[in-house]
């Protein structure tokens, strides 16, 4: 099995990149403080990057990942906009065509509804529109998925919708050390990326060096190694899974564990390797099962991997049900248990 | 900015009438008799490649078009009045415009023939792509400018609409972005009537569709939009305030959809020819030529050299048009990314494999055909 705790950069470490003495290049931090570390670096980088959205200014966001950045860099590069989703991704698509690489917030995954048409038809389709001649290198944060007692509209996991439009990228990180590395590649590339910021995971902690290569977009990561059967996860996830992991370990049933990390292009390398060497595997993921990335995940598990396999492959998702109100969220959301039912139920006994 | 400073007025601007008089106006200059000229020419180039483009969608030859016949001076006036390093942000109704800009009329038409679906470089004509879904693209016009400003350059953004746009969402917000932000930015509105077949008055109850602009904090400005000397002052000086700091201005141009949608319409569905006649005396090229004709600006002999260039671009464009398209199967995968992923990359293989096999089935269809001629 290949192990890819590091994956390949695609490029080094910038030597003009800023070190502020101040911010050590290796630091603990949280997945909040690495995004934050990464607007601000890519910012310090490059004078096109600008940061804009609702209270993204003064207050730094509702999530604070944009705390400080308009104090350091003036209203010219982080600035706050009318409350208007649509206009804040249609004018990105703008200021992309004109030199600069917008990096937008969108206040939370429901509330990013309303820039749907501009995503589906504009961002997603500009370069191919142009036959490459317009590329739009913009960065589309959106916080998302559960697992913070949101109140409704607070928790949706809406990556199928942007995975399912061919021209998008879609990445969603899983540790701060990722958070920043992928957040900087987004930044950095030449197509539009939709990053998904697991909101349950801005307070985790971890550390991140800021002077590591940047990982390459499109490239899925080995969490944890194991032998006895695969668990496929991204972005909330992937927490959960290697907490399964864990758990498994201690009744003696080894699980590997891979981060998916880029949802699309999807790493069909990475994860097939994975579960060939296991012959079972399990996909993780919180949004609604039915025609779902985890339904993608499995069919092409199942397409590539099929005489490897011990046992169908599983998906433990969401229900098919809008997302749960607090009170019933923990109901909802894949936990330890049902992963390790999942993984019980792949026909150890014929093994 | 005072809010009567904002307000257009009652009646469309109007310096040269229908049946071709000038009226000198107290605020705005009569456009120069030259510019005035050069414009007749280019009406007469835009109205004879909106039939051309007609007559190609009846051969089978494009696959739809949406006319602005009738609109040529709208579509004219926009692209004369941006200077070199200015923007232009078209619709699909607005092939003349883009044409009038100065991009190649094969390229303009490529998307009508589906060739692809643009023909252009918007970067070589500093025209954006024609966009089909309504008023989307006045956020990127928005955008743009907003760029530009934030670099320090003068660069001023025209962005097309039409009636039926200003309901959507992205209208509101486009015009609400640009006067937040204070940006370079005309919103030009070719008011023809319809959106398809719902009247204006099922888009509206404002007034007029100038008077949005005051809500926004910006100027908004009413024209008739079938005179092109009304048009030129008009948009001309919401571009020199653009330029100077002035933020943005939204204009109306009153105007008429002639024809119907597209091809694929039937505006005797939803109008009656009782409706549509008074406009063909209201008629763009008609009336200008009547004025520059009397003020000794145009002779018989300039008219006739304009139709004979207008005939000349107009054929040129229907010879290439009617050139079989060849287009590359393998393109579809080409530029979604600027790089391929793996899984195009699979497809991609998988399309040219079958190509190789249809092109070895042929091959192998012709041998047989000749051994039997033989």
């Amino acid at each position: 099995m290949t192990l890819m705790h590091d994956a390949p950069a695609d490029r080094q470490p910038d030597p003009e990149r800023p070190s502020e003495p101040a911010q050590p290049a290796v630091a603990t931090m949280t997945m909040a403080q690495a995004l934050n570390r990464a607007l601000a670096d890519a910012l310090e980088m490059d004078p096109s990057v600008l940061v804009f959205g609702e209270d993204v200014g003064t207050l730094g966001g509702v999530f604070r990942i944009t705390d400080g950045l308009t104090k350091r860099f003036g209203e010219q590069r982080c600035f706050d906009t009318p409350l208007a989703e649509s206009g804040i991704v249609g004018t990105a698509v703008g200021m992309a065509m004109n030199g600069m690489r917008p990096v937008v917030e969108m206040q939370f995954d429901a509330f990013a509804y309303p820039a749907f048409e501009q995503i589906v038809d504009h961002v997603a389709k500009m370069g191919n529109r142009t036959r490459g001649k317009v590329r739009l290198p913009m960065v589309i944060r959106i916080p998302f998925a559960g697992g913070i007692g949101g109140v409704e509209h607070h928790s949706d996991s809406s990556e199928a919708y942007y995975v399912h439009t061919p021209g998008l990228t879609v990445v969603s990180p899983a540790t701060p050390q990722d958070a920043y590395g992928l957040l900087r590649a987004a930044i950095a590339f030449p197509d539009p990326v939709v990053f998904l910021e697991p909101k349950k995971l801005y307070w985790s902690t971890g550390e991140v060096d800021t002077t590591a290569p940047l990982p390459e977009l499109g490239r899925a990561r080995v969490a944890r190694e194991g032998t006895d059967a695969t668990l496929i996860a991204y972005g909330p996830t992937v927490p959960v899974a290697l907490a399964a992991a864990e758990a498994a370990a201690a009744e003696g049933r080894s699980l590997a564990v891979v981060d998916v990390r880029t949802l699309t292009p999807f790493d069909d390398e990475t994860v097939c390797a994975a579960v060939r060497a296991t012959g079972r595997a399990v996909v993780v993921a919180e949004a609604p099962g039915f025609a779902s990335v985890a339904s993608e995940i499995a069919a092409r598990v199942s397409e590539r991997c099929f005489h490897y396999l011990e046992a169908p492959v599983r998906r433990v998702t969401g229900f098919d049900t809008p997302f749960a109100p607090p009170k019933l969220e923990r109901y909802y959301l894949p936990g330890v248990d049902r992963i390790l039912d999942a993984v019980d139920d792949l026909q150890w006994e014929d093994a | 900015m005072h809010a009567d400073d904002l307000m257009p007025g009652d009646t469309p601007l109007r310096l040269i009438d229908e049946q071709g008089s000038g009226h000198p106006h107290e605020h705005y200059a009569f456009p120069s008799a030259d510019l005035l000229r050069e414009g007749y020419g280019r009406l007469v180039l835009g109205r004879r490649l909106n039939d051309q483009a007609d007559a190609l969608v009846r051969q089978g030859k494009l696959a739809v078009y949406p006319s602005s016949h009738g609109q040529e001076a709208c579509e004219v006036a926009a692209a004369m009045v941006l200077g070199e390093g200015d923007w232009l942000f078209p619709t699909y109704r607005d092939s003349v415009a883009v044409v009038s800009r100065g991009v190649d009329p094969f390229e303009a038409f490529l998307l009508l023939r589906g060739d692809w679906h643009s023909g252009y470089d918007p970067n070589q004509y500093r025209v954006a792509p024609q966009a089909t879904p309504l008023a989307t693209q006045l956020l990127h016009a928005v955008g743009f400018a907003h760029a530009a400003r934030l670099r320090g350059e003068d660069t001023v953004v025209v962005a097309l609409c039409g009636d039926g746009a200003t309901s959507e969402g992205d209208f509101h917000e486009a015009l609400n972005f640009a006067a937040v932000f204070h940006l370079p930015v005309v919103f030009l509105v070719q008011n023809n009537g319809y959106a398809i077949s719902v009247p204006l008055s099922r888009q509206t109850a404002a007034p007029s569709l100038a008077h949005k602009g005051v809500g926004y904090g910006m100027r908004g400005r009413l024209v008739d939009g079938n005179d092109l000397a009304a048009l030129l002052a008009v948009l001309g000086e919401a571009v020199t305030e653009a330029r100077e700091g002035g933020g943005p201005t939204l204009v109306e141009a009153i105007t008429y959809r002639m024809k119907s949608h597209t091809n694929a319409d039937d505006a005797n569905r939803y109008r009656t020819a009782a409706e549509v006649e008074p406009w063909l005396a209201r008629d763009p090229l008609l009336r200008l030529r009547t004025w520059l004709t009397a003020e000794g600006a145009l002779t018989d002999g300039d008219v006739a050299e304009f139709q004979a260039d207008a005939e000349r671009v107009a054929l040129d464009l229907r010879a290439r048009i009617m050139a079989d398209a060849e287009p590359q199967p393998l393109d579809l995968f080409a530029y979604v990314y600027a790089e391929p992923t793996p899984q195009l990359r699979e497809q991609s293989e998988l399309l040219a494999a079958e190509l190789a096999a249809e092109s070895r089935a042929e091959a192998r269809t012709e041998s047989r055909t000749e051994e039997v001629a033989r």
